[in-house]
């Protein structure tokens, strides 16, 4: 988990590129590059089903739905509203449990685990970010992107490594270009600011896997495509394992592979 | 650490959860003056009653009594001697009073009480509350020149009570001039009466009726010395002392006014010691007040000398002139179990001829009354808090539903049920605590201004809201007991949390996908 650009001296200093440069930039540097030197099976599952019930129907969402995502790679799940893309996320994130299958992380099935190990897993190894930000309101910009921390840790544990946390949130502040918003609250931050701040807590942890769903549904165009440029930064120079969720084909467009979910079923990949 | 934090950030954006806990601070608040007050009371009277009464009260079943008190000492003594610290018997006995007041005759209905003026200060703080400040030192039963307290010596600032001026009169002075008026007026009729050619001389006049009275024979028989005239200029009756209520009486201004004074005679009726039941009646002087300030003894207690009421109830053996008594009241060693020396005690003596209390038994009654009142205004307060209680899970179901969102995404970033239903806890804690601090403090705050708080409400309304003509005090007697305070805190503080309990369930049951998808 020590392979962060924030470490590394030879990463760019202000990886944050601002909307109007993204949509000035070349589309060369957004578009997809062949990536096969993915590494092995990092996040997978199999046969999985879930329905959800209203009254006494059962609506189908997920009909067996086997995938997989090797280390390092940046995967994209297409379909239209309503087609369980985000429920797949929220299965793969352990947000949910599937009514029949397995999900396996690093070769372990996850999704039968108790609950305090799923929570673990969600505060330490995945880090997430959805369409609505969902940044607490109560909490200052800083704050929101302590909050794993906060969770993971007792009062007195946070108390010591404090300083510690406050480095690495400062850092990620920097990093999404945040610098100068830390005291605001969410409230006072634009669309693409909150976006920016949730990537910045889903990174706290060092994750090893990044969930994000419709991470670019509720921003304009420029906003998305710098978000985007964003996650792809990282998934580039840290390696880091991105799953998203978008029914956007060109944002899916910058993803190293594209999986199209039609009616619970993968169509292609 | 989150909970802590979110748990303050609530505290310090969502003031509607301000709102519910005034209904705690208020109940708290009330729960504090109410026990402080009741408290103060029950402090004030049983400090009364165990001055008057005496730590135990040893006592005859008969209203006759039983001779010898001093072999019955001596036995009690013998029983439980190394916790006695003084011991005085005594003589009780119903009576009816009649007091002059303007050629009037106004019966009371008294218990009479003769004590015996070397030991009774040994078992009760009688002395304490007469007027004379010779009679507090030693009681003697002769009427003083004068001197009499104007302002009530047992008040904490002489600027609170009113001056009784009357009392300045009070004393051998006042007797002199009462029987030089009536001496006047008696002149005055006889004079009228007389209306002869040759007035007599006055000492004829007095002569006269002893050598045609009819009666002299009968007053002969009834004991009254003959052959020369008491002289209440001069001379007095036995002394009597009276409780104040007896013969005066408060305004709801707190000024006193009395029917009589020390220096007036009465006369009282009692039956005497044998069968066939025989009534008497004796004359008394009153040499001075007592002022418990209990108006049940203030108004109901006569004290007489011991052994005057002996030998006027023919409580006297004519042999060997040993008296009877009808109990004997007595004083333990501080830190004795009045208890456990009453039962050995009675263990000592027939309980068919002899009945040994405290002082507690005796006014059980009261005592018990009052710890009732105080125990259902307690259940009543509490109950202020427990509505307030539901006011807390209403508002706090609220704020979960209106927080669902938010705990559905610090699910999302691992925090566990447990750690979600901390926060709302917590949160019910910390509005307990501060509802119940504030309450705390707004509640001791009254109590130290309970009496001008009293005075300006008496003032905004004309009605006096704290009637000294009715509790004889002429403040509100308060007492903070810590450990009362401790529990009503607590008690507050837990509803708050208990009410917080089921909102808190049901944040920490919360599904996150379907609280992240909540609008």
């Amino acid at each position: 988990m020590s392979n962060l650009p924030l470490e590394t001296p030879a990463a760019p200093a202000a990886p944050w590129i601002s909307p109007r440069r993204v949509s000035e930039a070349p589309r060369a540097t957004m578009s997809r590059a062949p990536r096969p030197e993915h590494g092995p099976v990092h996040l997978g599952c199999r046969g999985l089903f879930k329905s959800y019930r209203k009254g006494a129907l059962g609506i189908p969402v997920l009909q067996g739905i086997d995938l997989e995502v090797r280390e390092g790679e940046f995967l994209a799940i297409v379909g239209q509203s309503g087609c369980g893309k985000s429920t797949l996320l929220h299965l793969l994130g352990t947000l949910d449990q599937p009514d029949d299958g397995e999900v396996a992380f690093e070769g372990h099935r996850i999704d039968n685990l108790p609950a305090a190990a799923r929570d673990l897993l969600r505060n330490k190894h995945f880090g997430m970010i959805f369409q609505f930000y969902h940044l607490l309101p109560e909490l200052s910009t800083l704050e929101n992107i302590l909050a794993p921390a906060l969770i993971a840790e007792s009062t007195l544990g946070y108390w010591r490594r404090r300083s510690v946390y406050r480095k690495r949130a400062s850092e990620l502040l920097d990093l999404v270009g945040l610098a100068h918003r830390a005291k605001h609250r969410p409230r006072e931050l634009s669309g693409g600011e909150m976006q920016r701040a949730a990537i910045a807590r889903a990174l706290l942890m060092r994750p090893k896997v990044l969930m994000a769903d419709e991470p670019t549904g509720n921003l304009d165009r420029s906003t998305g495509a710098s978000v985007m440029q964003t996650l792809c930064e990282l998934n580039r120079r840290e390696k880091l394992t991105v799953v998203m969720v978008t029914h956007d084909p060109w944002i899916a467009g910058q993803a190293d592979r594209t999986v199209q979910l039609v009616e619970g079923r993968i169509q292609k990949s | 650490m989150y909970k802590l934090l979110l748990c303050w950030r609530y505290l310090r954006t969502r003031y509607i959860a301000l709102v519910c806990i005034v209904s705690v601070t208020l109940g708290v608040a009330t729960m504090i003056v109410v026990n402080s007050v009741m408290a103060g009371f029950t402090h004030e009277m049983q400090n009364r009653l165990n001055g008057m009464l005496g730590d135990l009260i040893f006592r005859t079943r008969s209203l006759d009594g039983a001779f010898d008190a001093d072999a019955h000492m001596a036995k009690i003594r013998q029983v439980a001697g190394d916790s006695i610290a003084g011991m005085s018997p005594t003589v009780h006995v119903p009576a009816l009073m009649y007091l002059t007041v303007g050629g009037e005759v106004l019966p009371r209905q008294v218990t009479l009480v003769g004590i015996d003026e070397a030991t009774y200060a040994s078992v009760s703080e009688f002395g304490d509350y007469l007027q004379h400040p010779a009679n507090r030192d030693q009681l003697q039963f002769g009427l003083r020149d004068g001197g009499y307290d104007v302002i009530d010596h047992q008040v904490d600032d002489p600027a609170d009570a009113k001056p009784r001026e009357v009392m300045r009169q009070a004393g051998w002075g006042y007797r002199r001039y009462k029987a030089m008026l009536s001496k006047d007026r008696r002149e005055q009729e006889e004079r009228l009466k007389a209306a002869a050619p040759a007035a007599a001389p006055a000492a004829a006049t007095a002569a006269t009726p002893e050598t045609l009275d009819p009666f002299a024979a009968m007053a002969a028989e009834n004991g009254v010395p003959q052959g020369r005239d008491f002289d209440p200029a001069a001379e007095q009756h036995t002394g009597i002392v009276l409780g104040i209520g007896i013969c005066g009486y408060r305004m709801p201004d707190g000024s006193d006014h009395f029917l009589g004074l020390p220096g007036d005679d009465v006369k009282v009726a009692f039956p005497l010691a044998k069968m066939p039941p025989q009534i008497t009646s004796q004359q008394y002087t009153v040499v001075d007040f007592y002022e418990s300030k209990m108006s049940e003894y203030d108004t109901n207690f006569a004290f007489v000398p011991l052994r005057a009421l002996q030998k006027d109830r023919g409580m006297i053996d004519p042999k060997t002139g040993v008296g009877k008594f009808t109990s004997i009241q007595i004083k333990l060693k501080p830190g004795a179990d009045a208890a456990v020396i009453r039962d050995r005690i009675q263990e000592a003596f027939p309980a068919q001829f002899y009945q040994v209390s405290t002082w507690r038994d005796e006014q059980g009654p009261l005592l018990a009354a009052v710890q009732m009142e105080t125990a259902v205004l307690n259940v009543l307060l509490f109950m202020i808090i427990a509505v307030a209680g539901f006011g807390i899970l209403a508002i706090f179901y609220m704020i979960v539903v209106e927080k669902t969102r938010d705990i559905g995404i610090l699910k999302s970033l691992g925090a566990s049920g447990n750690g979600v239903m901390g926060i709302f806890l917590g949160y019910g804690l910390s509005l307990g605590l501060v509802g119940a601090g504030v309450g705390a403090g707004l509640g001791l705050l009254f109590v130290a201004k309970i009496n001008e708080i009293a005075d300006l409400l008496g003032q905004i309304t004309g009605q006096p809201v704290f009637d000294p003509s009715v509790y004889y005090f002429y403040k509100i007697p308060t007492i903070v007991e810590p450990l009362t305070v401790a529990w009503i805190a607590i008690g507050a503080v837990a509803i708050a949390v208990l009410a917080s309990v089921l909102p808190a369930r049901r944040a920490a049951r919360l599904h996150p996908v379907r609280a992240l998808r909540y609008e």
